[in-house]
């Protein structure tokens, strides 16, 4: 019995491989019908400590599209955090004032946290470098719609394998369906150990590499990342990494018919433009999913799906 | 039976209490720290450097009139975890015990990532203790999910 009602959503191992494929069924049918009018009496908070363009916008479309309000604050500059307000503080008041809250906040763990004081659910919309669940299942909504399937998929992962949360997730939800990992990065921002073991754990294989030009010809997805230089404690090790590999156009010459490309986005230049009219460039479309897949989340945690 | 006698006196006897024995002679003050002995009235008496024929060197300590939970004791396991137990009633031993290895870590440790929120908010940390591919102990913290080695377990 898959019940996901009042189940705050934090770390993407909250979900086992049912739950996942039925938050992913929900998401079709938002897909086919994006104005369903089911939360015209309900309220969601929106509570974003550090600023997000596109996660922030796509949740808060998500509940408008549905008919639901949407009440928060965008940055901690305009909320009483800055007035020294614990989160603890934060999250019990706001949860008298709304059904669900989603929340990104800087902090690694806060999220879990919230979950554990808050008397209503909470979705994860990113806490620091730990996750970032939504991210990673509108990644799946778009693997699964352009290859029919999510099982047994040759995927190629690119670029900053160690600080990128996006890949880390998405390592933890493929390892459910049987993938095969294909590892490109520079030696200086390799996959951790730690999802390494994850990997061998679920008894499933990788393969690193430096050279990106070795996979492309084996990949069902690409899926490039931007090396984030936010995240490097040293701004030198950056200055080395940060244009380490770019996809262009040309490269894709011998790549499987099917292949799809995918990136969190923003992009810097680790995509050429030229990909951008490639119709194996999925991106935006993959941006555009995070609606559905976010619509669906809301309607199954509020128990309405 | 001469060298067993001189043995014996490095540290005294107690008649009823607790003897933790086969500490890694490194940790040993650490372990009287976790165990809050510091702040303990008991009679306590403490060797270190000791010869071990199992461990070349080890500390032992001896704590009279005291006995520990399980779950006391087993928060020494992240620093010796090679410590035996040993319960003394009337000078006899009746009670002998490896120290168990928790499952779960709580308030004792501080989370190693600085931009985890139990570093940042009044929040009592938690830890799962897991085992890597290579065997080792670590301790992934509940909240930020990251993972430490022995080498970065700091006490709080």
């Amino acid at each position: 019995m898959i019940n996901l009602k009042n189940r705050s959503l934090i770390s993407i191992t909250d979900y086992n491989k049912e739950e996942i494929l039925r938050v992913l069924e929900i998401a079709e049918d938002f897909e086919r019908d994006q104005r369903q009018q089911i939360l015209n009496k309900y309220v969601i908070a929106s509570l974003f400590f550090e600023p997000s363009t596109r996660t922030r916008l796509s949740f808060e479309s998500a509940v408008q599209f549905l008919g639901g309000s949407i009440i928060g604050f965008a940055s901690a500059d305009t909320s009483s955090v800055r007035k020294g307000e614990s989160l603890k503080d934060t999250i019990l008041t706001v949860s008298n004032y709304s059904d669900l809250i989603v929340m990104r906040n800087p902090l690694d763990g806060s999220a879990r946290f919230a979950s554990e004081v808050s008397p209503v659910p909470i979705i994860n919309a990113g806490d620091g470098a730990n996750q970032h669940p939504t991210q990673c299942l509108l990644d799946l909504y778009s693997i699964k719609k352009t290859q029919g399937t999510l099982e047994n998929i040759h995927i190629a992962l690119v670029g900053d394998l160690k600080y990128g949360r996006t890949v880390h997730s998405l390592v933890q939800a493929l390892s459910l369906f049987n993938a095969t990992f294909h590892l490109v990065s520079p030696e200086s921002l390799k996959l951790p150990s730690a999802v390494k073991t994850y990997i061998k754990n679920a008894g499933l294989e990788y393969y690193q590499y430096t050279d990106l030009s070795e996979v492309i010809p084996l990949a069902d997805i690409i899926y490039m990342t931007r090396v984030q230089g936010e995240r490097f404690p040293d701004p030198l090790e950056y200055e080395k990494v940060k244009n380490a590999y770019i996809l262009e156009n040309s490269m894709l010459a011998n790549s499987k018919e099917s292949m799809k490309i995918l990136h969190p986005l923003p992009r810097v230049n680790e995509i050429s433009e030229d990909v951008d009219d490639n119709p194996k460039a999925y991106y935006f479309q993959q941006a555009k999913n995070g609606v559905y897949v976010r619509q669906a989340l809301i309607a199954a945690i509020l128990g309405l799906k | 039976m001469d060298t067993n006698k001189r043995k014996e006196l490095k540290v005294s006897a107690i008649r009823n209490g607790t003897v933790i024995d086969h500490i890694p002679a490194a940790n040993t003050f650490q372990v009287i720290k976790i165990l809050g002995l510091e702040e303990s009235e008991n009679q306590i008496y403490i060797g270190n450097h000791l010869e071990s024929k199992k461990y070349g060197t080890k500390g032992i300590i001896k704590i009279s009139q005291k006995y520990f939970k399980k779950d006391e004791i087993s928060k020494i396991a992240l620093v010796a975890p090679s410590a035996t137990l040993i319960e003394i009633k009337d000078y006899e031993v009746t009670n002998k015990s490896k120290v168990e290895t928790p499952s779960y870590i709580e308030k004792i440790v501080k989370c190693f990532n600085p931009k985890c929120v139990t570093n940042n908010q009044h929040i009592e940390t938690r830890f799962r203790v897991i085992t890597d591919h290579h065997g080792k102990m670590k301790l992934k913290c509940h909240y930020c999910e990251k993972t430490m080695g022995q080498d970065n377990i700091e006490f709080l």
